[in-house]
């Protein structure tokens, strides 16, 4: 299991999409290509855009919901949980801490 | 040569022609039979009744199931019309009960949106910036 999160974590396209599911859950295919394209100017094939969402969605950061004859992609962050728990924030002591 | 005809494969005429008149605006310009129960069924835009027209095409053929119900599923538009302002647009068409599967969405010139025509497809507006 955290093999596939590091795995889904490790490709930049794939950082992209989560990046785009975070600012809105719920996208279909066609919408996740259309950012890619236009706002990243990725040129990067539907089939291979494809290939990243089951990456991401075997390593449960994406998940799919059928809604009538549509599909939609949600973003799902719990398992970044994993990482925080396995290595919890630390916050350096000193002078500077609490202030604004 | 020029675009004069395109066409939406349609799986009632009778409800895309309401659809496509009543609630996005566009006008009928021909309806002929066809056959036994088919017509030759297009509409125009009010704004240029003498360009390229919509053929509502009967989706009776096998093959148009497969490829409009994959298409539907990945949310891939089959058409694009030229909107003012999608956003206006969009708030319009859901004030009339139309389901959009993409909400506006602002890339770089262009701002699109995609809805269902309740006859099988999804359909993009967009806006061109100035």
């Amino acid at each position: 299991m955290a093999d596939d999160l590091f795995k889904a974590l490790a490709d930049p396209t794939r950082r992209t999409i989560l990046d785009e599911l975070t600012e809105k859950s719920g996208q279909t295919l066609f919408e996740i290509c259309s950012r890619l394209a236009m706002k990243h100017r990725l040129g990067i094939s539907r089939q291979a855009v494809s290939q990243h969402l089951a990456v991401l969605e075997a390593a449960g950061l994406v998940e799919t919901r059928r809604e009538g004859r549509y599909k939609f992609h949600d973003l799902n962050t719990a398992p970044l949980r994993q990482i925080t728990e396995r290595w919890p924030t630390t916050y350096p002591s000193g002078p500077e801490k609490g202030t604004p | 040569m020029k675009i004069h005809l395109t066409s939406v494969f349609v799986d009632d005429q009778a409800k895309a022609l309401r659809f496509y008149t009543e609630i996005l605006g566009f006008v009928k310009k021909h309806d002929v039979p066809v056959g036994e129960k088919d017509r030759w069924l297009t509409v125009v835009s009010p704004d240029d009744p003498g360009g390229t027209e919509l053929l509502l095409e009967p989706a009776g053929h096998p093959a148009a199931k497969t490829y409009r119900d994959a298409l539907v599923e990945d949310g891939i538009p089959l058409a694009q019309f030229a909107v003012d302002d999608v956003t206006a647009e969009y708030e319009r068409l859901r004030g009339l009960g139309v389901h959009f599967t993409q909400e506006p969405l602002e890339m770089g010139p262009v701002t699109t949106a995609v809805f269902d025509d309740t006859c099988g497809n999804l359909i993009q507006i967009a806006t061109q910036a100035p």
